[in-house]
């Protein structure tokens, strides 16, 4: 036996990892000192981080919340920010001028409004659907008030021009066009001759109403949303008519859509807003009167449609060809094709777009402080010109930035975790 | 083989609609009956507005006198001047603000982008913070706010007065930053300047001959030059060498205190810079996003492989991500780009006079001719865009892998 | 056969919307009435002029002239929306409707008159463009303000007189365009500019608001005049005649001391005017206008007069402190002079 080798018969104890190599020490050592540079790079970076902080906190820290006007926040302190411009003005900021007795409306408008996403986002509560197509009719007369029975009328009358249609088709004369256009005429004389009469007679005979609030009212992030929202919803099936348009094999409707597509993402939304500000009347038959709200609405969903036409777009792109092929070799028309195999999968992609597109369409809505709406932006403005607040600045641009960064970093956030979801899913 | 006679089919009505070879027809017919019924809708409208309103469509306001003053302007006006050469000079201001503002983004994004995949997490942290941030407010409350924050934190120009003034020009005396906008110095163009110049850009292109020509060497023979620093010196040193022979034919007059104001100078005003800084700052926040993704989706095997030769990281990023990088990243930059130019739109909230300010503002209030400015601000606008479109299409075309 | 199918379609679209939304342009007394309410144009926020309270009330002299209309007409002060306009806007939401007055410390001019086609119900507001500067500026004229910077409101008529101004007496300058009002004042604050010019009555304003209003001065410089009233539509003469005799009922009764407080003593005054202008008199002239006999009356018991309106709004117990000087009483030494109520 040779003596040379030696073998260990005893396992050595584990030592401690040396204290570069564990805990916050190593994390520090591998996240913040890995190289010179880094190590630069990081003094740095907390240098500027104070200096931000700095003069801010104490600045927010000590804030005055309660006093009454400007004035009194100089005389007790003029250092420190002067947050009782919040204190006294929220409500107008988050609801405008709204009567303080109906805030209750807008908040539950909103409310239902996160309860009738639920089911367009998560496919297990698809049975409540109903609710989501329910939804914006409710939400009309939630804000503007006014008798149930106009909006039930209109909602009766695009069902009866549907049911019509299906009955048709299924039924009677089994060609898909005639019988749309059949039943855009019977929505069209429904609302022409039996609309009006029967939401005046159902309103006298069980009256179920609420106030009416005239959309002068609305300001704050309630305007926001409005305009937002109702931007994107309205758009949501113009844009997939233009999106379709824009692939259509008919030279004419492409021709159409695209000029129309590109028109509106070729300006700015402040000059689409001037025309609804100052132009959109003489386009009109003289002497109809929208009020501006109702004209902003409508050119921002002119607005939004052309961009959401783009993400919709996309998502057809991003289909296969073969599915479009698969679908015709089924026998399959164009619309079922559409409607069953190509748009539900199309829209399924285009969400975290769709998002994307609300946020910055919900950001957009800022500019209509510029044709002087009441959004957060121009309540600002016009709060400054109140004598007793005359001087504020940062504390009420702080505040409604901050409002915005919640809403929209939480829409991000999500569309991102929707596009996680639905990466994984392919 | 047998041929069958096929019945003739005798025209239908209702073949128009079901029939593949008529339906395109009538398709498009029908479209363009609505069109051309809602087209006819709107214009009969805007007349029988117009007519109750006792308004015409003229153009001839732009020939009349503006009356009104505009601070910056990069052609001659006056307040004598038309209105046509008052949008002139928006329009100028228009495009300078975008180009300005492009060029910043772009170079910010890209290191907002770059550093946010950076291993140090107190940077990555920062820059996320950075660009969340811009993206989810809005950029007309980042215009506003840094307008406030130039106006608030620097020094008027009257704080440069006096014995021991409270504020003083930086860099040798040269630059003067004030709450009223940066001055700083002009150049005068002395006798000879010519010949500078064109030294300059002699050597500019023998920078361009001398990387042909170390890509050549780099090719043939896979010796790497050091293209950076040759190419450094091939740019300052012959101009410097020459503004000496010539005897300092370029002086700078510095801007000086005089009355109200500095005097003298190139004077950049505030409202541009905060223009200009927010809406680079908004853009580089979406540039940053896009590059961040751009570098990811390059396959990491891309890296690995060059790890494999021994290339060193910052050669990997230069030579062999970005690049491929590129491609990706180009188009939806160049859109972010037009974008920009759409935003600088809201540059009326710091009173910087662009095209929306002067023919969409000002002209518009004054003549009351809302119709033709509009008409006139958009198609502005829109031939922006189309050019902007024009230069992505081209790219895709010209860049974009073949055979996929 | 088909086509003519597709025209009807359409024909009848077209018409619909036109029917639903059309509400005629008859008088505007009709449209107001049908409505219910008053749509007065104001300003987005002018200390004094048109503002919002904290509890979100309108308030202003703007404001309290659209409420004496309103109350003129319904018998409520209240029953008047206010539309925020902004300079650029406003004439365009004038002439298309959407309001049927604007009471928007606007400036009477001659093109404003004829070529954007309004009418001027008469001037609520005499006012002048003025110069505000720091004291330590040590400037004691207009005329020494060769080559300042500047701050001035976008889309005004101030911006043309400075022009004009500056080059009659052969000065340069340099303008530092801004929205609003609260945004010039920052400006000037700030220094970002030697001074600020706007009519002389908000410089007044602005001035008493400051941190310290005796380190400032408004030059004795007026540059241009500026009568400020309410305006509306070309073509409408009984609408007209209605805004401006409201404007001038309330002139007149404070030359003949009538008040808010005090106006239910004249029922047996001897003044035949204050019997005509209250409608406690025999002869109903307000019918020729198609207006309520009561409507002056009304008007004023809802605001008060013109010098509690201008006391309330811009007067001292206001807090912004502008003297009556010219907009006084031509009896009491101004320039308010209403045409006799006959």
């Amino acid at each position: 036996m040779s003596k040379l080798a030696y073998v260990r018969e005893k396992e050595i104890p584990q030592s401690a990892p040396p204290i570069t190599e564990v805990g916050i020490i190593k994390w520090l050592r591998e996240n913040l000192f890995s190289s010179w540079l880094n190590s630069i790079l990081t003094v740095l970076s907390l240098y500027f981080i104070f200096i931000l902080l700095k003069d801010f906190i104490p600045w927010a820290y000590g804030a005055h919340w309660t006093t009454g006007s400007i004035r009194e926040c100089y005389d007790v302190n003029p250092d420190v920010a002067c947050f009782s411009v919040l204190t006294a003005r929220w409500k107008q900021l988050l609801f405008g001028f709204y009567p303080p007795e109906e805030y209750w409306r807008p908040t539950l408008t909103f409310f239902l409004l996160i309860l009738s996403i639920i089911p367009i986002l998560f496919t297990r509560f698809v049975r409540f659907f109903w609710f989501s197509l329910l939804y914006p009719g409710l939400a009309i007369w939630l804000l503007w008030g006014g008798s149930i029975w106009s909006v039930a009328i209109i909602y009766f009358g695009l069902g009866l021009g549907f049911l019509s249609f299906l009955i048709m088709d299924s039924r009677l004369i089994r060609s898909a066009s005639i019988s749309l256009l059949a039943a855009c005429l019977i929505t069209v004389l429904f609302f022409m001759f039996l609309a009006s009469f029967s939401a005046e007679m159902l309103s006298s005979l069980i009256p179920i109403y609420l106030p009416y609030v005239e959309s002068l009212k609305f300001g704050g992030f309630t305007l926001s949303l409005i305009v937002g929202v109702t931007g994107i919803v309205a758009s949501f099936p113009l844009g997939i008519v233009l999106a379709l348009g824009r692939q259509s094999d008919l030279p004419l409707v492409k021709m159409i859509c695209v000029g129309f597509i590109e028109f509106i993402r070729g300006v700015p939304l402040i000059t689409l807003l001037f025309v609804a500000s100052v132009l959109l009347n003489y386009f009109l038959p003289p002497g109809s009167n929208f009020d501006i709200v109702l004209r902003v609405i409508i050119m921002v969903t002119l607005f939004s449609a052309a961009y959401m036409a783009e993400v919709i777009r996309g998502g057809l792109a991003g289909l296969p060809v073969g599915q479009h092929e698969a679908s015709a070799a089924l026998g399959l028309t164009y619309w079922q094709s559409q409607r069953l195999i190509i748009m539900p999968q199309a829209l399924k992609i285009s969400i975290p777009g769709i998002v994307n597109t609300f946020i910055g369409l919900f950001k957009d809505t800022t500019l209509v402080s510029i044709i002087s709406l009441m959004d957060p932006v121009g309540l600002a403005s016009l709060i400054r010109a109140d004598t007793k607040w005359n001087g504020i600045y940062w504390e009420l641009y702080i505040a409604v930035g901050l409002m915005f960064f919640i809403f929209c970093f939480g829409m991000s956030q999500y569309s991102q975790y929707l596009e996680r979801k639905l990466k994984t899913d392919n | 083989m047998s041929s069958v006679d096929f019945p003739v089919e005798k025209f239908r009505f209702g073949m128009l609609l079901s029939d593949t070879r008529y339906r395109s027809t009538s398709l498009q017919v029908i479209t363009f009956i609505f069109f051309v019924a809602g087209v006819f809708w709107l214009v009969d409208n805007t007349v029988k507005n117009l007519a109750l309103l006792d308004k015409d469509v003229s153009f001839s306001f732009l020939w009349m006198r503006a009356g009104y003053d505009i601070n910056q302007r990069l052609i001659p006006y006056t307040n004598d001047s038309t209105h046509a050469t008052a949008a002139l000079v928006g329009i100028l201001n228009t495009l300078l603000v975008a180009f300005v503002g492009c060029i910043l983004a772009t170079i910010i994004g890209v290191f907002v982008g770059i550093l946010r995949l950076s291993k140090n997490w107190i940077i990555a942290k920062l820059m996320s913070v950075y660009i969340e941030g811009f993206r989810n407010v809005p950029l007309l409350l980042w215009i506003v706010m840094v307008f406030a924050l130039l106006t608030e934190f620097t020094p008027q120009p009257r704080a440069f007065k006096g014995e021991n003034p409270d504020a003083s020009m930086i860099i040798f005396e040269s630059i003067a930053v004030t709450n009223r906008g940066t001055y700083l110095p002009n150049p005068q163009w002395g006798a000879g300047s010519i010949w500078l110049i064109l030294v300059f850009l002699v050597s500019l292109l023998g920078i361009i001959i001398f990387r042909r020509y170390a890509k050549n060497i780099q090719k043939n023979t896979g010796r790497n030059l050091p293209v950076l620093w040759v190419s450094l010196g091939i740019f300052f040193v012959p101009t410097i060498l020459f503004y000496f022979i010539l005897g300092s034919p370029v002086t700078l007059e510095y801007p000086y205190l005089k009355g109200f104001n500095f005097k003298d100078g190139v004077h950049i005003r505030n409202s541009f810079i905060a223009l200009t800084l927010a809406l680079a700052f908004y853009t580089s926040a979406f540039i940053g996003e896009i590059v961040r993704s751009g570098i990811m989706a390059i396959s990491k095997g891309q890296t690995e492989a060059a790890a494999a030769l021994g290339m060193r990281p910052n050669k990997i990023m230069s030579l062999i991500i970005l690049p491929q990088a590129l491609r990706v990243i180009v188009p939806p930059m160049i859109s972010q780009y037009l974008n920009l130019t759409k935003n600088s739109s809201l540059a009326i909230a710091v009173g910087y006079m662009d095209v929306r300010g002067t023919l969409g503002g000002i002209t518009l209030n004054q003549t009351g001719r809302e119709m033709e400015s509009m008409v006139l601000l958009m198609g502005f606008y829109l031939t922006v865009s189309l050019l902007i479109s024009s230069i992505i299409n081209y790219f895709n075309r010209s860049f974009q892998l073949v055979g996929k | 056969m088909k086509k003519s199918i597709l025209f009807g379609i359409t024909a009848a679209l077209g018409l619909s919307a036109g029917a639903v939304f059309a509400d005629g342009h008859g008088s505007t007394l009709d449209v107001v009435k049908e409505r219910g309410n008053l749509l007065c144009g104001v300003s987005t926020g002018s200390p004094g002029f048109s503002g919002v309270d904290d509890s979100g009330m309108n308030v202003g002299f703007d404001v309290d002239y659209c409420r004496a209309l309103a109350a003129a007409i319904f018998n409520d002060p209240m029953a008047v929306s206010f539309v925020p306009l902004s300079s650029a806007v406003r004439f365009t939401a004038l002439a298309s409707g959407e309001v049927d007055i604007l009471a928007r410390n606007t400036t009477w001019t001659y093109s404003r008159d004829t070529d954007l086609k309004q009418t001027f119900l008469g001037v609520t507001y005499y006012d002048g463009q003025g110069f505000m500067v720091k004291k330590d500026l040590g400037v004691n004229s207009t005329l020494e303000l060769d080559g300042a910077t500047v701050c001035i409101q976008v889309g005004t008529t101030t911006e043309l007189n400075l022009a004009d101004y500056f080059k009659a007496n052969n000065m340069s300058y340099e303008p530092v365009p801004t929205t609003d009002n609260a945004e010039s004042k920052q400006q000037y604050l700030a220094g970002a500019c030697d001074t600020y010019t706007t009519d002389a009555s908000a410089l007044h304003g602005t001035r008493i608001n400051l941190e310290n209003p005796d380190d400032h001065m408004v030059l004795p410089e007026i540059i241009s005049k500026e009568p400020l009233g309410p305006l509306v539509r070309h073509g409408d003469d009984n609408w007209a005649d209605i805004g401006r005799w409201v404007l001038n009922a309330l002139v007149i009764a404070e030359e003949k001391g009538i008040t808010s407080a005090n106006i239910d003593s004249f029922a047996d005054t001897a003044d035949a005017e204050i019997h005509r202008l209250l409608g406690t008199g025999d002869d109903d002239i307000l019918a020729m206008m198609n207006m309520p006999k009561d409507a002056m009356y009304n008007a004023i018991k809802a605001t008060g007069n013109y010098g509690e309106i201008f006391e309330r709004n811009l007067g001292a117990s206001s807090g912004i402190n502008i003297v009556r000087g010219v907009n006084n009483s031509w009896t009491n030494g101004g320039i308010l002079y209403s045409p006799p109520f006959r």
